[in-house]
């Protein structure tokens, strides 16, 4: 009787194959293997003369383009892969989750309605939110506070996820969060609320956060 | 007593350039390793705003060394511990002495020989004063009073006084064809052509003795592929317990052995301050044409000549010490009592007999 169920054959008629590592289409390895050397890496040199001249060629040619560089010429070559930061950022992505923004309504406002959707969701518990009502009676309610506190934040998107408003998102592409004071970095609702003026760039008219407090 | 005051200016004029050099050496270690990886390297100190491609960097350096704590650890033997960097600092600025940087200058009546000291054993001396600079690591290990400075100091002592060795071997075939001890008489054959047109350089002479000079005398350096005494990143070296200006003296007599390295190999085998087809009155070529100069520019030729050389040499060991991995300890001293010590001893027979066949 041939059964269609591996395990059942597995138990009671098929031996299980034993691989025979020497017969392997790829070396089967066990450890490092050791590489042997021909005489002409023996001698050392040459293959040490071969190491030099790669580096010294990334050398040359990186310092002709510096040359070239301080003449004004050849500027869509870089001479370093590296970015100079505070002067020059590395390009973000668009869906970079940066800093979160409050985003308004026509009028101004803020869109929140305090529905508390993102506070639940929250898995660091970083928002804090007061419910308030709304002095327009067609409008339910609105947040008299809404705070982040950004060293808890871990980015994860959720309250943008959740937001049934659209109140909240990540888009600012602002990734440089620093301050001297741990306070200062909760960040409350009329910052958040706040234009920011470019990708990865703060508000404009930034004032000290500890102002907005 | 002219000539007193005409040793002390020269003395002077050597130990601020060799200071200052190695001052700029740290830049340039900085500078070039960056620049062959891809980077830039270090730009941001400025004063008032002036950047100059990172040239103040030394500068911030030095300060960072000096307000450091100047830490001795609590049992180790405070003399020592202090000498140590000294005796390490020290040999690496005195082997200069008798590097000869010029023929001679000439004011009026006034014949300087550009060298500070004419030692006709100029060569032993540089090798005694190189075998000094072992004393500087021991002690650093030894006095410190800790297991890892001392297993470090061990380490160096032992790959420092192999390669002293093969050091002294390698440049025996060098003695043997100038037959001179005298750097400066060893500089002034180089002068002279070989067939007519090529420079009686040490390294048309005796290339297996470069070739066997040049890894041995980076070994005595302790500088990366041989790096095992200091090994900073991960086997702990002989000045572990050293911090602010005392480990910045050992870290400065890094750079001026690489200038002094630089300056010997250039002066043993490179011609020194020679410019092919300079001669005492001027150029003259080997394919007829004569070009007379004064003494002036003769002696700033060859000054320019020999900063040259030492600066490709400077070049060429920082690029080696940023291509090359480390050796591991056995393959280090495999390297020099099966490898290049033989090849020496080789080398000194090949020598001897091709002597002999062209001088009977």
């Amino acid at each position: 009787m041939v059964s269609a169920c591996p395990f059942f054959e597995n138990q009671y008629s098929i031996k299980m194959p034993t691989i025979d590592y020497k017969k392997l289409s790829v070396p089967y390895q066990t450890s490092v293997q050791k590489v042997e050397m021909g005489l002409w890496e023996k001698l050392y040199y040459p293959e040490v003369t071969r190491g030099l001249l790669i580096t010294s060629g990334h050398f040359v040619r990186n310092m002709m383009i510096h040359a070239a560089h301080m003449f004004g010429l050849a500027k869509n070559q870089r001479g370093a892969v590296t970015y100079q930061y505070p002067e020059e950022r590395r390009p973000i992505h668009r869906r970079l989750r940066g800093r979160h923004r409050l985003t308004k309504k026509p009028d101004g406002s803020e869109r929140c309605t305090a529905c508390l959707l993102c506070e639940t969701v929250c898995p660091t518990h970083c928002i804090y939110i007061v419910p308030e009502e709304h002095p327009d009676p067609t409008v339910e309610k609105h947040p008299r506070q809404y705070e982040i506190d950004i060293l808890r934040c871990c980015f994860c998107g959720y309250c943008v996820e959740a937001c049934p408003c659209d109140a909240i998102r990540m888009d600012t592409q602002v990734q440089e969060l620093s301050n001297w004071d741990r306070t200062r970095m909760v960040y409350n609702k009329e910052y958040l609320m706040r234009d920011v003026a470019g990708p990865g760039a703060p508000p404009k008219d930034d004032p000290p956060i500890w102002w907005l407090k | 007593m002219l000539e007193t005051i005409i040793i002390l200016i020269k003395v002077w004029a050597v130990l601020i350039a060799l200071v200052s050099g190695a001052a700029i050496m740290t830049w340039v270690e900085r500078k070039e390793s960056a620049v062959m990886q891809d980077r830039l390297g270090a730009n941001r100190a400025d004063i008032l705003g002036f950047r100059v491609i990172g040239l103040f960097q030394p500068l911030a350096d030095g300060l960072k060394m000096f307000f450091k704590e100047d830490f001795i650890p609590d049992r180790a033997d405070k003399f020592l511990h202090t000498l140590a960097p000294i005796l390490a600092f020290f040999p690496a600025l005195v082997t200069f002495a008798v590097i000869p940087f010029g023929d001679v200058l000439k004011i009026g009546d006034l014949v300087i020989p550009l060298q500070i000291a004419k030692l006709n054993i100029g060569y032993l001396y540089l090798l005694a004063f190189g075998g000094l600079a072992v004393y500087g690591t021991v002690l650093a290990g030894y006095s410190s009073n800790n297991k890892y400075s001392l297993l470090g100091g061990l380490r160096a002592a032992a790959q420092m006084i192999s390669y002293e060795v093969c050091l002294g071997l390698t440049l025996i075939g060098l003695i043997m064809v100038y037959s001179t001890l005298q750097l400066d008489k060893i500089v002034q054959q180089q002068g002279e052509l070989l067939f007519g047109f090529l420079p009686v350089w040490g390294i048309f002479l005796q290339p297996l003795g470069f070739l066997l000079f040049f890894p041995a005398a980076i070994a005595e350096t302790k500088r990366v592929p041989f790096d095992l005494p200091e090994g900073e990143s991960e086997i702990i070296g002989y000045y572990t317990e050293y911090s602010g200006m005392r480990f910045g003296l050992f870290y400065f007599a890094e750079f001026v052995e690489i200038i002094v390295l630089a300056a010997l190999v250039s002066t043993l085998f490179f011609g020194g301050y020679q410019v092919p087809y300079l001669y005492a009155d001027g150029f003259s070529f080997p394919w007829g044409g004569h070009w007379v100069l004064p003494n002036l520019i003769i002696v700033l030729l060859q000054l320019a000549s020999f900063g040259l050389k030492i600066a490709f040499f400077c070049w060429l060991q920082v690029l080696i010490r940023w291509t090359l991995p480390r050796f591991r300890y056995d393959q280090l001293m495999r390297l020099c009592w099966v490898g290049i010590l033989p090849l020496a001893i080789l080398n000194i027979l090949l020598t001897g007999l091709i002597l002999l066949l062209i001088k009977p």
